[in-house]
């Protein structure tokens, strides 16, 4: 593995694989009465969050402590930078205390690049800006591989707000590689511009997107949108690109219905269709403890650092 | 040294349809004759041109900015004038979006006073076309002109209105000045960062069209076809923009335009590569694609585009390090544009040496009205002689500029500068080359 994780372009297909195979194994450590192993000891976690983030947060945090690393979460209303310090400035006297790992989330992409040019430690990417968010897109992949038992093949269609998504180009430039057929769809107002060279289908038409799809993928709809008329209301929005049932229809029998969150319900995704019985949008959010753990592990070392 | 003669170098003069062997005999800072085999007298002071170095008018790179007053921190008159002459660049002009604004004659006395201090390039400062770079009012563009401003702009934004662009339009041609137009229809670029295009949509960066700048220029171009006004169009960095410029060519409408060492050899590719995210190509207008930079390449070559200027525009390290979206717009070219121009447009075979003295001497003289751009009997002696061979590392941390925010730093070239002489003195002489001057 390379030095840090600051995107899916970091992991070659193989590595891919070996951080989901391992997530495997990582995952029956949380099926233990003691949810605990030594292996990343003495290892120090710095989780800087310049974002308000519960879920991605709160998953690396309880990966850490599984792993027996000591953590330290700094967030943004409680740093310095408050106080005018800028980034390559907090990171700067953070490594001068000597962590191993800083996991950044930022609200500007390539934050983490930045940071990967200061710093001796690790970086791990969780969520820079419009970016990437690559740890998510891997335990989307093993979400997808446990119901499918392969992703290779399988048609994909990511729905929603693909402009601003750190989700979604982490999840194209991983299903691409490992040989997915994804299908993006969206307002056209919210399509990055040459999307389809990262080798998707764009098809605004979302009921052909998602006919004869194996996993339909929502993108959260943020209400901010609105305001910069990327659509006209969330009502319209809900819609012509909502997730109801009827189009689940359309798709695979046994679609799944996947979910980053947060999710905005009557926006992006029918209620029914996120409590449903195709939803799985509650086991990514467990799958993301194991992967996470899995991509810890492996930075440190692997079978190395135990 | 007040008579003196350059002997035996190629001189290059396209203002004159010189190109060829000849003697340059200064006198007084002034060009007394241009000759082959000038008869030498006593008094006389003799400088041999090594061969393969070429004499040409000086040069002048109409788009800078000097930062003072108000941000000498990034660069001062005497720093960006010691960067100019170390380019080559015997005269600049600086535009007005310095704190105070140069709207007033006060400031550009300022400028004109740290230039002569400097005593090393001609500065010539270009004055707000409204109060304050506020768009609402015009500044007093008359008592501008009598200090000594050269053209007006609101460098920095696009003059923000359609009326007062036509005020500005029609009532320069009292003064015989220019209006530069800084092209961008701003809600269309927004909060936009980078070139809208793949490279930009794949790092997650908000996108400015090329159409942001065109439709900005058209609106100006139709403007200056209703006023007669004389427009001229910075930075032109989009394929559009170009066709809008030979549009308005076409129909006899005053309108030229330059474009940077930068858009016609660097495309958006660089935002992911080999450093991505590197703030030092971050500027405004953005790098486009290769579409983009290969219509630059054409218009320079067919006569679309009148001049090469730099935008130099120097940020001090601390603001270009942080994140991308964060980080100031612009980067340096004084000290890197002659080398850029004569190994990408010359030995590339884009132009010939005398069309590249033309864009970055005779035009730009003729645009703003200034001295210069030809070596004619009586004509100041500003001179700068290139080195078309000579091979030139660029490095940033050698760099004359206080700022170092260039995305060229450890580039390869062939082709730099050997002197700038400025007024018949010399002010600058690459330690590389045996020039005794």
């Amino acid at each position: 593995m390379k030095k840090d994780l600051l995107g899916i372009d970091d992991l070659t297909r193989d590595e891919i694989y070996l951080v989901l195979d391992t997530a495997e194994a990582m995952r029956e450590i949380g099926q233990r009465p003691i949810k605990k192993v030594p292996t990343l000891r003495g290892k120090t976690i710095v989780n800087l969050f310049y974002e308000p983030s519960t879920r991605t947060r709160t998953s690396f945090e309880i990966a850490e402590k599984r792993l027996s690393a000591d953590t330290l979460n700094i967030a943004v209303a409680t740093s310095s930078v408050l106080k005018g310090e800028t980034l390559a400035d907090t990171a700067m006297n953070i490594e001068a205390m000597a962590p191993d790992m800083i996991v950044l989330r930022h609200a500007s992409s390539g934050a983490g690049h930045l940071l990967s040019r200061i710093c001796r430690s690790r970086i791990i990417n969780a969520g820079d800006g419009m970016h990437e968010h690559p740890t998510q897109a891997l335990l989307d992949a093993f979400t997808i591989r446990e119901h499918k038992k392969r992703i290779d093949g399988l048609k994909v269609t990511i729905v929603g707000d693909l402009m601003h998504s750190r989700v979604l180009r982490s999840n194209v430039l991983l299903l691409t590689k490992l040989g997915a057929d994804v299908w993006v769809s969206g307002p056209p107002t919210l399509v990055p511009t040459g999307i389809e060279r990262l080798g998707v289908r764009v098809s605004p038409a979302i009921d052909e997107a998602v006919t004869g799809a194996d996993v339909i993928m929502m993108l959260r709809i943020q209400q901010e949108r609105m305001h910069g008329a990327f659509i006209p209301s969330l009502r319209e929005y809900f819609n012509i690109f909502g997730m109801t049932k009827a189009r689940v229809a359309r798709a695979k029998p046994e679609v799944i219905i996947m979910h980053p969150g947060p999710m905005n319900r009557g926006v992006e995704i029918a209620s029914d269709v996120a409590d449903g019985p195709y939803s799985v949008i509650l086991e990514q959010v467990a799958n993301g403890v194991a992967v996470r753990m899995a991509v810890l592990y492996l930075l440190a070392g692997g079978a190395d650092a135990d | 040294m007040s008579k003196w003669i350059l002997r035996g170098g190629r001189v290059v003069d396209p203002a004159n349809g010189r190109d060829g062997t000849f003697d340059v005999l200064i006198d007084g800072g002034r060009i007394a004759c241009v000759g082959r085999d000038l008869p030498i007298d006593g008094d006389i002071k003799v400088v041999d041109v090594p061969s393969g170095l070429v004499v040409c008018p000086g040069l002048i790179d109409m788009h800078v900015h000097l930062r003072e007053p108000g941000h000498e921190h990034k660069e001062t008159v005497a720093t960006g004038c010691a960067a100019a002459v170390a380019g080559g660049f015997t005269a600049v002009a600086c535009m007005p979006n310095t704190n105070p604004v140069n709207d007033n004659a006060g400031v550009t006395g300022y400028i004109l006073t740290r230039a002569a201090e400097a005593n090393l390039a001609r500065v010539y400062p270009i004055g707000a076309v409204s109060r304050g770079q506020q768009g609402e009012q015009l500044a007093d563009i008359g008592e501008l002109k009598a200090a000594g401003c050269v053209a007006i702009t609101d460098d920095g934004h696009p003059v923000a209105t359609a009326m007062l662009m036509r005020r500005a339009l029609e009532y320069s041609t009292l003064f015989n000045m220019p209006v530069i137009e800084h092209c961008e229809e701003q809600t269309l670029k927004a909060d936009g960062v980078a070139h809208e295009g793949f490279h930009a949509s794949a790092l997650g960066l908000r996108g400015i069209p090329g159409e942001a700048e065109s439709i900005m220029a058209l609106r100006d171009i139709a403007l200056a076809e209703l006023t007669r006004g004389v427009l001229h169009i910075a930075h032109m960095s989009a394929r559009q923009t170009l066709d809008a410029v030979r549009y308005g060519k076409s129909r006899g409408a005053r309108v030229t335009c330059e474009v940077t060492p930068h858009h016609f050899i660097l495309t958006d590719e660089m935002l992911g590569a080999p450093v991505a995210y590197d703030t030092n190509v971050k500027m405004n207008p953005p790098l486009r694609e290769a579409a983009d930079r290969d219509a630059m390449l054409a218009g320079i070559a067919d006569g679309s585009v009148d001049a090469v200027a730099t935008d130099h525009a120097p940020h001090h390290a601390d603001e270009k390090h942080v994140e991308f979206d964060r980080a100031p717009f612009g980067i340096t070219g004084l000290e890197t544009a002659v080398s850029l121009c004569l190994d990408r447009l010359v030995h590339a075979g884009v132009v010939p040496l005398s069309r590249l003295v033309e864009l970055l001497s005779v035009n730009p003289a003729r645009i703003l009205n200034v001295p210069g751009g030809s070596l004619a009997e009586g004509a100041p002696a500003d001179l700068t002689i290139l080195a078309p061979e000579m091979r030139v590392t660029i490095s940033a941390a050698a760099m004359r500029s206080r700022s170092r925010n260039t995305p060229f730093d450890g580039w390869k070239l062939r082709g730099g500068v050997a002197a700038t002489i400025v007024g018949g003195c010399a002010v600058y002489v690459n330690e590389q080359v045996s020039l005794q001057l």
